[in-house]
């Protein structure tokens, strides 16, 4: 918790091979066009939240970073670090292998047995190692996930809207987790959501895509913890959805 | 805040505090008689259809509707079979057929995972072998015995050669196309968390195709004893394909019986034994019927 009450908004992190380089990025699904030549750079340890309608393009740039779209027409250059997790919207976890074998799934440095129990606990799942995926429940599946990303220590964190499909209170606490645990390894982060709370809550910067395209790009100055009661986040927060063509009217 | 609903939205109390209709109250039963799924039947349980049968059966035959020179008794053939078990005839002449169908069995079971992995993980695997076993396929076993015999004698290398390519066919189709089926998404994780080739191989590929290996591995169990049968009649003077054809030339169907009863008891078994590995293997699934 004390990491995550002392981050510095303005922190510089000197780790070059940690930092995001975009240029011209346009990638294609038959006629239509998903991103329409996006330049970007994000800095080590900064944490990016990227929202958008559905259809915007943000899914379609996480996957370019991610490097998962090699079927995907399209050109331009894309620098980011090899050592790279991605945390999916569905937890993603083969169900014939037990949830540690889950969170080793290609690690293979000495000691990483014990760094995955510590995860594990971390994630606060310590007692259920040997359990079965199936056994778990759908919260629990995300945050074995969240303990495979880790425990890879990324240099860069690609999360595809992770908490989209959890109930509310679970996706809360969710966030705290998530939130926490990045607090202590620092790795670059860019997270998809389709909500503006989750972006203003966690990230540094938010990005808002539309057509392909970044059409807002803000930092959130705003110390943590956050609280959707604070007007410098209320402000913020009426600015994102009115970029994202909502107006409040309830 | 203001995206929250207004309290005007909200249901009125009376609404959700009123008392529920009696009627809900016996709905509880109905609902338990109208289970979707069949209650699970124990080992046991499966057991109750053929026993009947088999009463039915002798019943028939003390009665004297059943010629003995048509069909034994059960109870006639239950003691030949005692008699044949006591001088260890029976005994020879099972394990020469076990030893034909097994060998079989294990050589086909190798030939046919290896086929499906190559054809299923190798883009020139599946340009290769796919075809080739597909056709395989529509030629029945038994019409390959003149070839067989011809480029293999008449011996047991001939027999098993041919429970060989039996077996095989059911055990690749099924764990190819599981393998085929393996959620893309599996894929995507593998490349995601950096698994090598092999990894994926040992950690994403079999597992994945397990399900399909097992119901080939049923068929392939079944396969190879249906082929043997046909098989020891060319050429044999031990097996239990051997030992039913000699019976039928002296007319003495009790030992057919036997022959059946033994054919039945091994299909019966290895099925078995094949579902309590399945479950084991795939403990990590909830699925219907287990």
């Amino acid at each position: 918790m004390s990491a995550a009450a002392t981050l510095v908004p303005d922190f510089v992190d000197p780790r070059e091979n940690a930092t995001v380089r975009i240029r011209d990025v346009v990638r294609r699904f038959d006629s239509r066009t998903a991103l329409d030549g996006i330049s970007l750079d994000i800095p080590a340890g900064q944490f990016v939240a990227l929202i958008g309608k559905s259809g915007s393009g943000k899914s379609t740039l996480l996957r370019a970073i991610a490097d998962l779209d090699d079927d995907v027409e399209g050109g331009g250059r894309i620098d980011a670090p090899d050592n790279r997790s991605v945390l999916f919207q569905d937890s993603r976890l083969l169900p014939w292998q037990s949830v540690i074998e889950n969170i080793l799934l290609g690690v293979r440095d000495a000691g990483a047995r014990a760094r995955a129990e510590a995860v594990l606990a971390d994630v606060g799942l310590a007692g259920r190692a040997d359990a079965w995926p199936n056994q778990l429940s759908g919260g629990e599946q995300q945050r074995v996930a969240l303990a495979r990303s880790l425990v890879r220590r990324p240099d860069l964190l690609l999360a595809d809207e992770p908490f989209g499909a959890l109930d509310a209170l679970t996706r809360l606490k969710m966030q705290q987790l998530l939130f926490r645990l990045v607090g202590v390894q620092r790795p670059t982060i860019v997270l998809v959501t389709h909500d503006v709370d989750e972006a203003l809550i966690l990230a540094d910067r938010v990005l808002v895509m539309d057509e392909g395209r970044i059409v807002l790009d803000r930092p959130v100055g705003i110390a943590h913890p956050r609280r959707a009661s604070d007007p410098a986040f209320a402000t913020l927060r009426t600015t994102l959805l009115g970029a994202l063509g909502v107006t409040e009217t309830i | 805040m203001t995206l929250h609903a207004k309290p005007s939205d909200i249901a009125p109390v009376s609404v959700v505090t009123a008392p529920l209709p009696a009627r809900r109250v016996i709905a509880r039963r109905s609902i338990r008689s109208r289970r979707l799924t069949p209650r699970t039947l124990g080992p046991a349980g499966l057991l109750i259809g053929p026993a009947v049968l088999v009463l039915v059966w002798e019943f028939a035959s003390q009665v004297g509707w059943l010629s003995p020179r048509l069909l034994a008794a059960p109870s006639t053939a239950a003691v030949t079979g005692f008699e044949m078990l006591l001088d260890g005839d029976l005994t020879a002449h099972f394990l020469a057929s076990a030893q034909r169908a097994y060998a079989g069995l294990g050589l086909g079971l190798v030939i046919g995972v290896v086929l499906a992995l190559l054809a299923g993980l190798t883009r020139s695997g599946e340009a290769s072998i796919d075809g080739a076993v597909q056709i395989k396929r529509a030629i029945p076993t038994l019409a390959l015995i003149p070839l067989a015999i011809l480029w293999l004698g008449i011996g047991d290398a001939m027999k098993v050669a041919l429970i060989t390519t039996a077996v095989l066919v059911p055990i690749y189709i099924n764990t190819h196309a599981a393998l085929r089926s393996i959620d893309l998404r599996y894929v995507e994780l593998a490349r995601t968390v950096g698994l090598t080739r092999l990894e994926f191989v040992r950690k994403v590929a079999l597992p994945g195709a397990l399900p399909g290996f097992f119901t080939g591995l049923r068929l392939a169990v079944t396969a190879c004893w249906t082929s043997l049968v046909v098989l020891e009649q060319i050429n044999t003077t031990e097996g239990i394909g051997y030992l039913m054809n000699r019976a039928r030339d002296y007319g003495q169907t009790d030992i057919i019986v036997v022959g059946l009863a033994i054919y039945a008891i091994l299909g019966l078994a290895s099925d078995f034994a094949v579902r309590a590995l399945e479950r084991r293997a795939l403990a990590y699934r909830k699925v219907l019927g287990s």
